[in-house]
């Protein structure tokens, strides 16, 4: 299967909704990273650099957008969301201004980096703020159709995207917020996932047909607004709920599950995910063997669960 | 001259209106919102500003920013004095359901350009809606008023910083120099200065005057629309409290209101 960098999407993406001359790309010295660097080859007069000042960024991407410009600013996922926090809260998200955030290199699967550069409280930290929309897409074609369709968005969205490669498996071409994806259906337990975990969830429920266990895979990109929907008649089908994603467990998909069946729906659920703790270096492999981010080690913590 | 008698007139009744929205509210920042006055009236009556309060949304208009958010209920008083609103609104400050947010807030009022507040986040949206002008091909202006205690913030910095680098000549930073923040004096809570160095370090032009002379106050600011190569920077020498005798300087009224007897002697003072 093709493998390629959800990252590379942004870029791509950035270049075509370029065509739109109110589109800017701004970044904070790493536009060869997050891949905004695409958009300056095509598009020299609308890329800003604002350097290494990422608030500052976040508050001119504001007034660009009072301006009537569409700004989109990147940086990576651990910086664009927390040193430029205040400036999301007080100017994007508090006046509910179309900014579009892109969070690159989020995650452990950061790698090399170490648990200072990785991003695994983003999703919470976006989440948390009123009018904030929150898209993990699962692979570099999701990641496209939700750069693109957040042109047309309205509000602040994050958008969050991978450093590595990671197989090109959904049939998005259109991205709808607030829609999950039905990857796979079952009866005896639901995962639901989101960024390369949902391939990560497909192959994990692959591997637990041996056992006679027939999971139910979501990919829920649209982190926020949660496709409650989906999420309702699963667990209603299933009755258990497993989520995974590559962030802590506390406030990202697995949170915005529970706190959506706890009320309407009262099931239970597991979440998989960074235990509450940081990273450190290493490669994604090995880092992903480390905190259980493996098929195998997903596969055997719901067979337990499900056992237990 | 007899414009600036005008202008004197039009800012006893903005400092009144003030004095009268504060008191109403119970809270509010009274010293801050004082020490503006002239400035504000400067850019709104004195010529300086393109505006037209009855189109606000107007893509040519010039745009301040008040990034020293708390001043707000001086800002509010003059655009209502311009026309952007009915003045009955003011006497509704901090109250549930008003547009006048206790801080600026650009979804709910008429005139008001940027939600500011949190300090240091103006003058870094108005380095973006000045950066905006240069890809709109726009010939507006952005002034942006920051306190002198909002220099202590270091996301100001970044906003300089970007302003030089962009060459923004169309932003006019103008800094209320009343030298008087909540703790205390700004040189013994956190000195920030000079300013004046600050500025120039990251390519600003830099004036400094006085923010209560109007044809100071007026002279400045046009020679400042002018500058066609750099961002300018005002640093405005200012009386926190300004206009009357018993808050002049006085930092216990930088957060709050009147009482109904001080509002009294206030507005007599101010007749």
């Amino acid at each position: 299967m093709e493998k390629k960098a959800t990252r590379e999407a942004y870029g791509k993406a950035l270049v075509d909704i370029g065509k739109n001359e109110l589109v800017v790309a701004l970044d904070a010295d790493l536009s060869g990273s997050t891949k905004s660097a695409d958009f300056k080859k095509v598009y020299p007069n609308r890329f800003f650099n604002m350097g290494i000042a990422e608030s500052n960024m976040v508050d001119v991407a504001a007034g660009m957008a009072l301006s009537g410009l569409k700004p989109y600013a990147s940086s990576f996922a651990v910086f664009v969301t927390g040193r430029a926090f205040e400036p999301i809260r007080q100017s994007i998200c508090y006046p509910n201004l179309h900014v579009v955030l892109c969070g690159s290199h989020s995650g452990i699967s950061v790698g090399e980096d170490g648990g200072s550069h990785q991003a695994i409280v983003d999703i919470s930290l976006m989440r948390s703020l009123p009018n904030m929309k929150v898209i993990v897409p699962a692979d570099y074609k999701e990641t496209y159709a939700a750069v693109k369709a957040s042109l047309d968005m309205e509000g602040p969205v994050y958008i969050r995207t991978s450093r590595a490669k990671s197989p090109v498996f959904t049939n998005s071409d259109n991205f709808e917020l607030g829609k999950a994806q039905i990857l796979k259906e079952g009866q005896d337990a639901t995962i639901i996932a989101c960024g390369m975990m949902s391939y990560l969830a497909l192959e994990a429920a692959e591997l637990l047909k041996k056992d006679n266990i027939n999971l139910e895979v979501i990919n829920s990109a649209s982190v926020k607004p949660l496709d409650e929907d989906t999420v309702y008649n699963s667990a209603k089908k299933t009755g258990r709920v497993f989520t995974v994603e590559e962030h802590s467990i506390i406030d990202g998909l697995g949170s915005a599950v529970c706190e959506f069946l706890s009320e309407h729906h009262p099931v239970f659920v597991h979440k998989i995910g960074m235990e509450d703790v940081f990273g450190e270096s290493g490669t994604k492999d090995d880092l992903f063997c480390k905190f259980g981010f493996t098929k195998e080690a997903v596969a055997q913590r719901i067979k337990d669960k499900l056992n237990g | 001259m007899d414009d600036f008698k005008n202008l004197e007139e039009i800012s006893k009744k903005i400092r009144r209106n003030i004095l009268i929205m504060l008191n109403k509210s119970g809270s509010g920042h009274s010293g801050g919102s004082l020490s503006i006055v002239d400035i504000l009236v400067s850019l709104y009556f004195g010529g300086i500003m393109n505006y037209n309060a009855k189109n606000p949304n107007w893509e040519d208009r010039d745009r301040l920013v008040l990034s020293k958010g708390h001043a707000c209920p001086a800002l509010y008083a003059t655009l209502a004095e311009a026309g952007y609103f009915d003045k009955e609104l003011l006497w509704t400050l901090r109250k549930l359901g008003s547009p006048l947010q206790g801080h600026p807030d650009s979804k709910k009022l008429p005139g008001i350009e940027a939600s500011t507040g949190s300090l240091g986040n103006g003058i870094a949206q108005a380095v973006g809606i000045a950066l905006a002008a240069k890809v709109l091909k726009k010939k507006y202006k952005v002034f942006c008023i920051v306190g002198d205690g909002e220099m202590q913030e270091g996301l100001v910095y970044e906003a300089l910083m970007a302003a030089g680098h962009y060459k923004l000549s169309n932003l006019i930073i103008i800094v209320d120099n009343n030298g008087l923040q909540i703790d205390g004096q700004v040189s013994d809570v956190m000195n920030v200065y000079p300013l004046k160095e600050k500025f120039e370090a990251f390519n600003f032009r830099v004036h400094e005057i006085s923010g209560h002379v109007y044809n100071n106050i007026i002279d400045t600011l046009t020679t400042a629309k002018r500058n066609v190569i750099s961002p300018t920077a005002v640093i405005a020498r200012t009386v926190k409290g300004m206009g009357v005798s018993f808050m002049a300087n006085r930092v216990e009224y930088h957060g709050v209101a009147p009482t109904d007897e001080e509002l009294k002697k206030a507005l007599e003072e101010l007749k």
